[in-house]
């Protein structure tokens, strides 16, 4: 049976733990200004966007505030879902969410075993400088290159003619059938060889002393990248995968709206630039909002799912 | 000698053969591209409209240059471009380093909710129409204030900022505290200049991301004037894209020269970025190990 005079330390008064709570935090107000500016950014930038969700749940019009717009319920949920161009959108983004997912993941994992197997340095060093390069150019930028190169009497058409492949140019970027695939395969041009940055820095930790074991075995350079290279990279991967897998409905906005035209718009629309269209040049905010929150939500469920299946993978151990 | 070994050994170099003309292959599958659209930009109108050249130009020209820089809008966002960039990454770094340093200190009162609401930050947002309210009635619109105040903060940089903070010793800022000095000027005049390394990746980062962006203009911005150079490209884009739909099989004369526009103003925008990559690229790198094994 603990004393009452240790009792009472265990359990102050409230009264008196906020006043202490309250002094100290006065006497550390130095380090405490630097800190509350960021609270209050956050509150606003994030938070209160995060409140304003509930304008999906409101029949929001340009003349209303957030507070005086009407309560409509799930209604702009129900309308979502007959909405035939909500569900063309959907299909796209996950067709090529699929697909880059699909190959995207993978190549990364193939480049950056292949350049960590690459021993001479200088060859190296450029094939990393010039991968890495696409990255930094904008959607922007990148958007206007592919235009110019598939025109009629771009890079795209001149190589194919050439080649004997085609008798007649065509621009493909019109070409609604070959969007997913203009997507998917643009998306992996400019992200490849940044996404294999982290490998090659998780590789670069492997204990050499297994490779000149499995050497010493006789095992065959392809052996030694399956048993030893990727099982240590078992980790990073599911990591990176739970992170793709998250992201998959946030599908990139700006190349879709660089690359999709009149010609493409059925197959090019994704759920990002529906919200765009449906919010930012028809107004109609209650229902852009519901389709965003719909998208973060599962989203959310995509993440924990993900994380769950790779933890599995990994002996139980939690990825995040 | 064992003939296991020598067969491994033959089998190591087929090995090291195809990988090596793979990845020879990939790099001309990067660099082709872009080395097209440069001597494509170089080239005069007559020689774009013919087509056929993939690694030299028929026609040298600087015309395309010189509709550009006539063009005084374009001066005008390539100004947007710089300020917003060097505003953007001065104020963000600071505001980070701030918010970074005070939680880094694990004294301080409070700690627990301020984390958990950075860590929030990372996985929920209001998404696009809410922040376009929120924007909107903070009287953003159409302000050059709005490339800089939302893009002031993000919890990602302020982790790494705390991490680097943490691992520099104690002793530093007891020492300095004995002297009489406070927290503020610690941080300034400390752990500022020490930390200038992972600043200086997040301030690359970061300036990569205000250059190439284009949904805040996108979105809040539509007084011409304020226009970065991203969307001024994306405006010729999509002006030539309409055109060289209206004109399939019409006037070929228009479509090359707005593609000779194009082009010259995709080289004109990228140009900042790949002359400083190189020179910094080990940075990026280094930055990219600092936020893979934050936690």
């Amino acid at each position: 049976m603990p004393s009452p005079a240790l009792q009472q330390m265990g359990k102050r008064p409230m009264g008196q733990r906020i006043k202490e709570w309250v002094t100290d935090f006065r006497r550390q107000w130095e380090i405490q200004s630097m800190v509350i500016p960021g609270i209050i950014f956050m509150i606003v930038f994030c938070y209160i966007p995060i409140y304003g969700l509930t304008i999906a749940f409101k029949n929001y019009t340009v003349i209303d505030t957030l507070s005086s717009a009407p309560w409509v319920g799930l209604d702009n949920f129900r309308i979502i879902l007959s909405d035939k161009y909500f569900w063309d959108s959907v299909i796209n983004t996950l067709g090529i969410s699929f697909l880059k997912l699909a190959i995207g993941f993978v190549i990364p994992i193939i480049l950056g075993i292949m350049i960590y197997e690459l021993n001479r340095g200088r060859f190296k060093k450029i094939v990393q400088t010039i991968s890495y390069l696409p990255h930094f150019l904008s959607w922007i930028v990148l958007g206007g290159m592919l235009i110019t190169w598939f025109s009629t009497s771009g890079l795209f058409n001149q190589l194919l003619l050439e080649l004997g492949l085609i008798s007649k140019p065509s621009n493909i970027l019109l070409d609604a059938g070959k969007y997913w695939w203009i997507a998917t395969l643009s998306d992996i041009w400019k992200e490849a060889g940044w996404g294999t940055i982290l490998y090659l820095a998780v590789m670069s930790k492997i204990d050499p002393t297994y490779y000149e074991a499995a050497r010493i075995d006789g095992a065959s350079r392809i052996r030694q990248i399956w048993n030893i290279t990727l099982p240590n990279m078992k980790m990073i991967i599911s990591l990176n995968l739970i992170l793709t897998v998250s992201g998959l409905l946030g599908s990139n906005l700006d190349q879709t709206l660089v690359l999709m035209n009149s010609q493409n718009r059925e197959k090019a629309e994704v759920i990002n630039s529906y919200v765009y269209r449906m919010g930012m040049t028809q107004g109609d905010f209650s229902y852009a909002t519901a389709v965003g929150l719909g998208v973060s939500i599962v989203s959310v469920i995509l993440l924990v799912a993900a994380n769950k299946i790779t933890s599995k993978l990994n002996d139980n151990q939690s990825v995040l | 000698m064992n003939r296991k070994v020598v067969k491994e050994d033959v089998d190591s170099r087929i090995f090291d053969a195809i990988n090596i003309i793979v990845l020879f292959l990939v790099t001309v599958v990067i660099v082709v591209p872009l080395w097209n659209v440069i001597i494509s930009s170089l080239s005069s109108g007559k020689a774009l409209a013919e087509g056929g050249f993939i690694f030299w130009s028929k026609e040298f020209s600087l015309e395309n240059y010189r509709s550009v820089f006539n063009d005084n809008t374009i001066w005008q966002s390539f100004l947007v471009s710089i300020s917003k960039t060097f505003a953007g990454v001065i104020t963000h770094v600071f505001f980070c380093a701030m918010i970074g340093y005070g939680l880094s200190k694990r004294y301080i009162k409070g700690r627990k909710l301020y984390v958990a609401m950075g860590v929030i930050t990372m996985f929920f947002s209001g998404g696009m129409i809410p922040t376009y309210l929120l924007i909107k009635s903070l009287g953003l619109l159409n302000s050059f204030w709005v490339y800089i105040i939302p893009a002031l903060f993000s919890y990602y940089d302020v982790v790494i900022l705390m991490n680097f903070f943490r691992n520099v010793p104690d002793s530093l800022e007891e020492s300095a505290k004995i002297d009489g000095a406070g927290d503020w000027r610690i941080f300034l005049k400390i752990f500022i200049p020490l930390s200038m390394p992972a600043m200086a990746t997040i301030a690359l980062f970061n300036g990569v991301g205000q250059w190439n962006d284009f949904m805040t203009t996108k979105l809040y911005i539509t007084n011409q004037a304020l226009y970065p150079l991203q969307m001024k490209l994306y405006e010729i884009i999509v002006q030539s894209q309409t055109q060289s739909m209206q004109n399939i099989g019409g006037s070929a004369v228009i479509e090359t020269t707005t593609k000779g526009v194009q082009l010259a103003t995709i080289v004109i925008t990228t140009l900042p970025i790949v002359v400083i990559y190189p020179l910094l690229q080990r940075y990026f790198i280094s930055g990219m190990m600092l936020g893979a094994v934050k936690e």
